[in-house]
């Protein structure tokens, strides 16, 4: 594992939706600088994590560890305040608005003056700051300006991503940045991946693609019907054993006896 | 980024940027050209049939005719950029000036006293709808359509028995029947043109001290030029009549103000992008029920100046008030001049423009003494042709994989 000290760590954590069980004792954990891939077959409550850590849904038990430190995260506020941002699989970019305004949405600058409501918009502070955060990022597009409509797919992602770094997040969520996107296009959101574990961010990717998560992730976890199924260090073992592990091919306690690091557990 | 690659990016850029114009000229987004163009090709058409279309008096007859339902599509500019509809502004307008009339007339108020109530009236139906519909999802549509009934009704009960009420307060009367001529009206145009140039070249001068593309030096002068040739050829038109009218300075002030605050305050932004995207500005943190209420408090409060101003003109409220085709003209204008009926596309300068192109035809055909009936059928075919035009912009958006 080349991460240190872990940044984020889930323990035990349940989710009950009605009569479905959706996580089950899970453990969680990722490190700064780390990028984990988490994986599972639909229903196996990668969404329910994610929303959990993201502060969506409360979790119904199981403890949460930011830095260490016991906290309870009970609204996207609060996830948010730690440092915890969300990138979710529909983007929620607004198309009619240009890259800046998009990357700036819902915490605009305004300049300084009397007055809260009729603050002029600092425009031109604001497509500075995009113009580095999108350069540091090697993220090219034509035109800041463009509508985020015009733009690509693979373009899009990367506007989503770098917008939620806007709030200097520790911990990053992205939930299936590839989905939906072609080969050159999920080679730059991988390479930006890769620019966010560089800047000792913890990394969270859900992915269905196998291939995109052993391309970019450090450690993958494996979620079925709720469940811990496994964890592997993605250097160290074969798409086939992860896959065994998402169907539940072969026996549990063989999965976690022989996935990875074993690590919370 | 470094000199060296902004060396690099920038001709490139600007590449995409002249592409970028040119195909928001084609899908819609400057449309406001288009309106221009088809404003100036009405104009020649009525000055060929009539040479009194485009005299001094007349022109200063088509402002004070737009005035009113001008100020009305200001508010309406705002609900369609939300992507919602506000059936009710007309009803709004008339209930508004009734009260104004109502308070001054019958029980002696001040008329700036009246003029206040009136708007806090319409500001307060806007915000009850607003929040209806955002409280309890009902469509605006449906909400709107039943203030539309429900003020109208509250219109012939403000009036009572008597039905009209004549207006003969100086200070009312005097919104619509002022006029700046002389020195006066040259001041004034002496200063729009110095804000103007103020704002094009503070706002030139603040990007490239920011270390941004700027628009070259050309397009600047080109703008200012244009703004002060059209400030300059109307006050010297109007001039040469009854001077400026007053009300069309409050309708341009008005204009500025809400164009400012659509396009350059965090209002305005969260506006358009609850028009775009509800979902993604709410993810954004938004307070999108916020915008909403707010913004048909808008509709509501320039409803009712758009009324007052007509009562004004009119000298006098009854009532057919804010009835007949008031509500569907306000509502055509904007989208007739590329305010988007789905949203997050258009701006208030829509407001004037497409008031301007209304009030052109109704006022051209009026001269030609063409009947109602060619009248309304003329405009309904406008309407419809500036709403395929929309429809075709949003499809071609589609069409290029952009939603």
């Amino acid at each position: 594992m080349n991460a240190g000290a872990p940044l984020l760590e889930l323990e035990g954590v349940s989710k009950r939706f009605g009569p479905v069980q959706a996580l089950d004792q899970v453990d969680f954990t990722v490190g700064a600088g780390e990028v984990v891939g988490l994986v599972g077959d639909n229903g196996a409550g990668k969404s329910t994590l994610v929303k959990t850590i993201a502060g969506i849904h409360g979790a119904d038990a199981g403890r949460i560890r930011f830095r260490g430190e016991q906290v309870s995260i009970s609204g996207p506020q609060d996830a948010t305040g730690l440092g915890i941002a969300t990138v979710y699989q529909d983007l929620s970019l607004c198309d009619n608005l240009d890259v800046v305004a998009n990357l700036f949405l819902g915490r605009e600058r305004v300049a300084p003056g009397p007055g809260q409501v009729s603050r002029q918009l600092d425009e031109a502070g604001m497509e500075h700051e995009t113009g580095e955060l999108l350069s540091n990022l090697a993220v090219t597009i034509p035109s800041l300006r463009s509508e985020v409509g015009t733009l690509s797919g693979g373009q899009r992602q990367q506007v989503a991503v770098a917008r939620s770094l806007l709030g200097e997040p520790r911990v990053v969520l992205l939930d299936e940045p590839t989905a939906a996107l072609g080969v050159a296009q999920t080679a730059q959101v991988l390479n930006l991946i890769r620019r966010l574990r560089e800047r000792e961010l913890g990394v969270v990717v859900i992915s269905h693609n196998l291939v995109d998560v052993f391309e970019v992730a450090d450690r993958i976890v494996v979620l079925r019907l709720g469940r811990n199924a496994g964890e592997f260090d993605a250097q160290a073992t074969t798409e086939e054993h992860v896959v065994s592990a998402i169907t539940g091919a072969g026996s549990e306690g063989e999965e976690r006896n022989g996935g990875g690091t074993g690590e919370g557990r | 980024m470094s000199d060296a690659a902004t060396a690099t990016a920038a001709p490139e850029a600007r590449r995409a940027d002249r592409r970028d114009t040119l195909r928001r000229l084609v899908q819609g987004d400057l449309a406001s050209l288009r309106v221009v163009i088809g404003l100036a090709l009405i104009w020649a058409i009525f000055q060929f049939q009539n040479d009194r279309f485009l005299s001094a008096e007349n022109l200063t007859n088509l402002m004070l005719q737009i005035t009113g339902i001008a100020l009305i599509s200001i508010g309406v500019v705002f609900v369609l950029l939300l992507g919602e509809i506000d059936l009710s502004v007309g009803a709004v307008s008339g209930l508004a000036a009734a009260v104004m009339a109502v308070l001054n007339v019958k029980h002696g108020w001040s008329p700036y006293l009246a003029i206040v109530a009136a708007v806090l009236v319409g500001i307060a139906i806007g915000l009850l709808q607003g929040w209806l519909f955002s409280r309890f999802g009902v469509p605006s549509f449906v909400v709107t359509l039943a203030g539309l009934l429900a003020w109208q009704g509250a219109l012939l009960q403000v009036l009572g028995s008597t039905g009209s009420i004549n207006l003969t307060d100086p200070k009312i009367t005097g919104l619509a029947n002022t006029f700046y001529s002389g020195a006066t009206a040259w001041i004034f145009a002496a200063l729009v043109i110095a804000v103007c140039g103020a704002v094009l070249f503070l706002g030139h001068r603040r990007r490239v001290s920011a270390g941004l593309d700027a628009e070259g030096q050309a397009g600047l002068v080109i703008r200012f030029a244009l703004v002060a040739t059209v400030t300059i050829v109307a006050v010297a038109v109007l001039d040469s009549d009854r001077g400026v009218p007053l009300a069309l300075l409050i309708l341009v002030a008005f204009v500025v103000g809400m164009e400012y605050v659509a396009r350059r305050t965090a209002f305005g932004r969260h506006v358009f992008a609850v028009g775009g995207s509800a979902e993604a500005a709410r993810r954004a943190g938004i307070a999108i029920d916020r915008v909403r209420v707010v913004v048909f408090g808008i509709a509501g409060a320039m409803a009712a100046i758009g009324g007052i101003m007509i009562a004004s003109r009119l000298l006098a409220v009854n009532q057919g008030s804010g009835g007949s085709e008031l509500l569907l003209l306000a509502i055509a204008g904007p989208v007739i001049a590329g305010t988007s009926l789905f949203g997050g596309r258009g701006s208030v300068w829509t407001a004037l423009l497409g008031a301007l192109v209304i009030g052109s035809i109704s006022n051209g055909m009026d001269l030609l003494a063409l009947s109602s009936a060619v009248k309304f059928m003329v405009t309904g075919g406008v309407l419809l042709l500036a709403v395929i035009v929309d429809a075709i912009a949003r499809q071609q958006r589609q069409a290029s994989g952009r939603v």
